[in-house]
């Protein structure tokens, strides 16, 4: 898991320059923000001149769904005092969560707190780590902008999606989201995103109603 | 004296309430859990929102919608999508698709 997030971290670094993002800035999402495809996302919609509130709220909407995670965990962090609880939340990403689920579901006692804060300070120093790593690659390999690693964001988007095509519901919302945001690409700030966006889930939610059987 | 830009610092304040905010919120209320309607559009939140986002880089690079074999972009993601769609291996996909764009720009470029 922690090799896993270094290519990442590295490309984010590196990547993040070029966007227009000072290293300090870069670093500092990797710290506050501390969310890998929210951080990928960003840093392609700046280089694409997209507005803030847009990238606050794709933001927002590529992360609703760790809310999922802190519903599923809800039952075994409930116990806990409220500032653990505003502690541990912070720390809840993909990794994390996929981690301290997979310990919660084998026998044996665990003690939640140390368990989550163990793994989730070892994937969040982790990936600090190799952001920092990819922005002194990006600060001491001059051109390195030019050997085409933006396109790294690009393939990783593709490789994210491509494994998820697995319905006529899902390829639908794809190809309808993608389809919008060709036709509203001439609409300021990059707000045609959220457009497509919404066009995307709505198709999909609307095709997987007609495929269930009555 | 670093220089801070306002909108850098607004963009990081916005994102890290944004992932912060939906990360605690259901452990502070008195929260049911998550509802179930909200769970089925999430569904397709990934799917809709990297393809909002690859659709123009891919097809419109430069502005101009180019769907040709000129199209260093649309080569490299078409080798993504089908290592990953074959083999299953992220990392695979991601360095195949870079290797097919660089060779494409040097050669074409």
């Amino acid at each position: 898991m922690l090799v896993g997030a270094a290519p990442f971290g590295v490309i984010f670094g590196t990547l993040a320059g070029p966007a227009g993002l000072a290293p300090w800035a870069a670093l500092a999402m990797s710290l506050f923000v501390y969310a890998g495809s929210s951080q990928f996302i960003a840093v392609t919609l700046l280089s694409g001149g997209a507005s803030i509130p847009v990238i606050v709220a794709t933001t927002f909407v590529v992360n609703v769904r760790h809310a999922l995670y802190s519903a599923s965990l809800l039952p075994h962090v409930a116990g806990l005092p409220r500032g653990w609880r505003m502690l541990l939340a912070f720390f809840l990403t993909d990794e994390t969560y996929a981690v301290v689920y997979h310990r919660l579901q084998e026998p044996g006692v665990v003690n939640v707190q140390r368990y989550f804060l163990g793994s989730a300070l070892a994937m969040y120093g982790n990936w600090f780590t190799w952001t920092l790593v990819g922005v002194l690659l990006g600060r001491s390999v001059p051109g390195i902008e030019r050997w085409g690693l933006e396109f790294a964001m690009v393939a990783t988007f593709v490789g994210i999606v491509v494994p998820l095509l697995n319905n006529r519901a899902q390829l639908a919302a794809a190809l309808a989201a993608g389809l919008t945001a060709l036709v509203t690409t001439a609409v300021p700030y990059k707000l045609g995103l959220m457009v497509a966006v919404c066009v995307g889930i709505a198709v999909g939610v609307l095709l997987e109603r007609k495929d269930e059987p009555a | 004296m670093m220089q801070v830009p306002v909108e850098t610092i607004l963009m990081l304040a916005g994102m890290a309430v944004a992932t912060y905010g939906v990360r605690v919120g259901l452990w502070l209320g008195k929260s049911r859990g998550f509802p179930p309607r909200l769970r089925r559009l999430l569904d397709y939140v990934p799917v809709a929102v990297l393809s909002a986002i690859v659709f123009p880089i891919v097809l419109l690079p430069g502005g101009q919608l180019d769907i040709t074999w000129h199209n260093a972009q649309l080569a490299g993601a078409i080798v993504t999508g089908l290592i990953v769609w074959r083999f299953r291996q992220l990392l695979a996909g991601i360095g195949g698709g870079l290797l097919v764009y660089a060779a494409w720009r040097v050669l074409l470029g």
